[in-house]
């Protein structure tokens, strides 16, 4: 990989890595011995650990042929494999900290290993390093393939897809010390934040480029999609992270927000992290894999339009329907309500127009286990948002806010929209990038469908049941007007659909992990193939836009 | 570039433009969509006019309904208190033998003291009263700061080894680790404690260790657990001669008690619950006592 770099390309890696060690090593002297050392000491070796390829391979031979010539694929095949290292280690959190609801003694009396701790390393592991490094990886694919251009830069795809690892390992490693902002989905501190910044930063500079490359009148709406990912949640992070360290030798900080409106921030934030991370970032993904797979055309261009632009707008306004009930005003309330049921036509739009591009595809669904991952996420994708509308209605919300049933509604996204079709691109990514002829075995994908299907199920059932049960026990009086049930009573009635949880967690964890056996047999031991029609950029001086 | 075709499976044209394979169709939006997307529109629209919605500046619109959470929520709260304020004000007032001669009312402490227990005490003592290592079961009708309603308010409202004022103190000495006996004085007390409850220890070769056992008890222990070892309210003491532990009646867990003492803490109450749920709580464990064979 470092071969297809010229030398002042490596310089300039080594280059970057130093400095990056060099501020691992004043995060270290000057956090001496508290979390923020902690933290120094792992940038420090995070960027030891990629210097050395570089630095042995500095004086290699440069390429020879031109690069120009084919698309930008290494960094690629890391982010799909990083990916996948991420979701094992997530969903397995995931299923502790499900058992440890069951079976609290599962924290084994440790303070690393409590609840609070372990919660943020499930939900960071596989928001931002299974779809984070998904999205990335995928985003090169597409950017390059629906431009018909290489990625506009050598070295700064590796400074995006490691400075983005680097931000993720912060973030987790320091869940586990006790380093939190206590926002959800925003845990990481401020200088984790700040590190996140210069790299995104750099993502969106290269994808900007990158389209300004291309071949092609057209922007296609995956990359719109992909687009509106990377600008909004640069936007949100940023707002949302505000924020005063207590002093720079300290991982500690407090955010400049006060009170009800840190509220808002976070859940703006927090609602549009749901909507651009999981929600753009992966439409992108599938408006390129689903047809590419089916082999059909797009149902509906104008349809696209629409979803696109409502999705865009009415998302934005939808936070505050996490605070229902809660010191935000009640017209701030209204306004989250109202916007998060208009969003339901356009979000149900995306999902209509993937299954109606399936329309003359249907055969190749049934026997296409890869295709079929792709069908089921966009029905979970319709299935949700049409909940997710439904549970912000103040009338609902106050029967299922607070309790299991968001949770449930949250996994039937995770699980049944984002892993899903993630899987699904994988799948149909992974030959291509390899250029093997097919995936390693079919069979093996129809096991990890199969289970990732009934894990799923078997998760949101026990949590809609969970949930509701909570609910309506919070609520429920006795004849003298007090309350008929304590909270230990609705624990105890929780107690079996947090097992069934855990449970079905464990059989999507073992669906992935059939995923990345099958994956890496693919690569070993599948014959290597030439793709039919010939697969690298344009390089004739083409001018974008005609 | 533009190439429009004919799609064969629906019969729709292509917008002619293409990406790496991928083409589009120009299918209009469909019908039903544009018809939900004005229904929801619509009812979004309605809420606007009917609840608080845009903010005004420094104000906002207040809807023709007039609602707003908070005086909801404030309306709400003082229609619970009504309804609860009749039985709620006898509790609080009533002397406890007029309540507890009230079959109604008792019945009325049972089920809301139910949840106010599960809320406030079952974490300690559990869910039941029936408590667990270190922590008392309500139920047995043993007591160590005395029985009946009124002992038990006392000790929810200064509790036991607290920073209230009035808090009852019970404090067991750790006389093995703090010196005051030797290893041997240590263990012979306590198999002399041991054999209260279990005679058939007794066997002639203990009976050596038993009677100097009961030397030291007489010397060191009746001051708090009385003379035959039948524990003492206001010390705090338990009853060393009935079948209920606090903190388990084995040999080992009894020399292990007088090696490091105990100071068993609760909680006091006072502050965090009112009058009436001070009381009617009291009468609610001390019912559950009761209905103990
Ligand atoms: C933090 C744990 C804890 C909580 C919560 C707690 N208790 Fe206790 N309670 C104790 C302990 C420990 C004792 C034994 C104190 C001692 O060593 O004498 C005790 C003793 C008592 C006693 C005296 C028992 C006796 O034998 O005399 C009563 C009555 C009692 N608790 C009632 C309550 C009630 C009612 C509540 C709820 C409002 C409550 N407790 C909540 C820990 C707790
Ligand atoms: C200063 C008063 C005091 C003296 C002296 C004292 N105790 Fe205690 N003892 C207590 C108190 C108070 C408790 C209850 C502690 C608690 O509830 O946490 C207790 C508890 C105990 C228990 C635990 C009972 C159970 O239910 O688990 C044993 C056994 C015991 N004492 C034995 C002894 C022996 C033997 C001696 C003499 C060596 C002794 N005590 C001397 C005050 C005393």
């Amino acid at each position: 990989m470092i071969d297809k770099l010229t030398y002042s390309e490596r310089q300039s890696a080594s280059f970057i890595l130093v400095a990056v060690a060099v501020v691992g090593l004043l995060m270290a002297a000057f956090g001496n011995s508290n979390q923020l050392g902690v933290h120094g000491v792992i940038v420090m070796i995070f960027a030891a650990a990629l210097l050395y390829p570089v630095l042995s391979a500095i004086y290699a031979p440069e390429p020879v042929e031109d690069r120009e010539a084919s698309y930008y694929d290494d960094p690629i095949k890391v982010g799909i494999v990083l990916a996948m290292a991420w979701a094992i280690f997530g969903m397995f959190m995931g299923v502790w900290v499900a058992a440890q609801l069951a079976w609290p003694n599962l924290a084994f009396d440790a303070a690393w290993s409590t609840f609070g701790r372990l919660r943020p390393t499930h939900t960071s592991g596989i928001i931002f390093g299974f779809g984070g490094n998904a999205l990335i990886a995928t985003s090169f694919h597409v950017v390059q393939r629906t431009s018909r251009a290489r990625l506009a830069g050598q070295v700064s795809p590796w400074f995006v897809l490691f400075g983005y690892n680097l931000f993720c390992v912060l973030a987790v490693s320091g869940y586990f010390i006790g380093v939190t902002q206590s926002k959800e989905y925003a845990e990481a501190e401020w200088y984790a934040d700040l590190w996140l910044v210069v790299v995104w930063v750099t993502y969106f500079i290269l994808y900007l480029r990158t389209l300004a490359r291309r071949k092609e009148p057209h922007i296609y709406v995956a990359n719109w999609y992909f687009m509106a990912f990377i600008l909004v949640v640069a936007m949100l992070h940023i707002v949302n992270n505000l924020a005063i360290p207590i002093a720079w030798s300290s991982a500690k900080s407090y955010t400049i927000w006060p009170g009800v409106q840190d509220a808002m921030v976070q859940w703006w934030y927090g609602h549009n992290a749901v909507a651009f991370f999981l929600t753009a970032g992966f439409l992108g993904m599938l408006y390129y894999y689903l047809p590419v797979r089916a082999q059909r055309p797009i149902f509906s261009y104008r349809l696209s339009i629409l979803s696109f632009w409502g999705i865009v707008f009415f998302y934005m306004w939808a936070g505050s329907h996490h605070l229902h009930y809660t010191a935000l005003p009640h017209w701030v309330q209204t306004l989250g309500m109202t916007f998060s049921v208009m969003l339901l036509v356009p979000s149900w739009a995306s999902a209509g127009n993937a299954l109606l591009t399936l329309n003359g595809a249907w055969d190749r669904v049934r026997s296409d286990a890869t295709l079929r991952f792709m069908m089921a996420a966009a029905v979970f994708y319709g299935l949700s948002t049409f909940e997710g509308s439904f549970l912000a209605i103040r009338p609902v919300n106050a029967l299922s806010h607070y309790t299991d049933w968001t949770v449930g509604h949250v996994h039937a996204g995770a699980l049944g929209w984002v892993a899903l079709i993630t899987f699904g691109s994988i799948y149909t990514l992974v030959p291509t990038l390899w250029k093997r002829e097919r995936m390693y075995s079919a069979a093996l994908i129809e096991w990890h469908f199969w289970l990732a299907i009934a894990g799923t199920l078997i998760y949101i059932f026990a949590m809609w049941n969970s949930g509701i049960i909570q609910g309506l026990m919070w609520r429920t009086y006795t004849g003298e007007n007090t309350l008929a049930y304590s909270f230990v009573d609705s624990l105890v009635a929780m107690y079996p659909y947090y097992i069934a949880r855990a449970f079905g967690g464990l059989l999507f964890l073992i669906g992935a992990a059939i995923g990345c056996y099958n994956i890496w047999m693919t690569v070993k031991a599948v014959p290597s193939t030439v793709p039919a029609t010939p697969d690298a950029p344009e390089t004739a001086a083409a001018v974008p836009g005609e | 570039m533009e190439v429009k075709e004919q799609d064969p499976v629906t019969g729709r044209e292509t917008t002619g433009h293409e990406w790496n394979g991928i083409k589009e169709l120009d299918t209009p939006v469909p019908r039903g969509i544009l018809l939900f997307l004005i229904v929801t529109h619509i009812w979004a629209v309605a809420w606007w006019f009917f609840a608080p919605t845009w903010p005004l500046g420094t104000t906002y619109t207040k809807g023709l309904l007039g609602i707003d959470q908070r005086t909801t929520v404030e309306e709400r709260v003082v229609e619970g208190q009504q309804a609860r304020q009749d039985w709620m004000a006898r509790i609080e007032s009533e002397p406890y033998d007029q309540i507890l001669a009230d079959e109604n009312l008792m019945q009325i402490v049972r089920s809301s003291g139910r949840q106010l227990f599960g809320d406030n005490c079952a974490a300690c003592h559990g869910r039941d009263a029936r408590g667990r290592a270190n922590y008392p079961d309500l139920t047995d009708g043993d007591w160590i700061w005395g029985s009946g309603p009124e002992a038990i308010e006392q000790t929810m409202r200064v509790g036991v080894n607290t920073e209230h004022p009035e808090s009852r103190i019970g404090q067991m000495p750790a006389f093995g680790r703090d010196g005051m006996l030797e290893r041997d004085q240590v263990r012979a007390v306590a198999a002399y404690v041991y054999s209260l409850t279990h005679p058939e220890f007794s066997t002639p070769e203990n009976v050596e260790r038993i009677e100097a056992g009961q030397q030291v008890f007489a010397e060191t222990c009746s001051a708090c657990h009385g003379e035959t070892g039948e524990g003492s309210a206001e010390a705090g003491a338990p009853n060393l001669t009935d079948n209920y532990w606090l903190y388990g009646g084995d040999l080992d867990t009894i020399i292990a008690t007088v090696h490091g003492g105990r100071q068993g803490h609760m909680p006091t109450w006072d502050e965090r619950l009112t009058n009436a749920e001070i009381r009617m709580l009291s009468l609610y464990v001390h019912d559950l006592g009761n209905r103990q064979p």
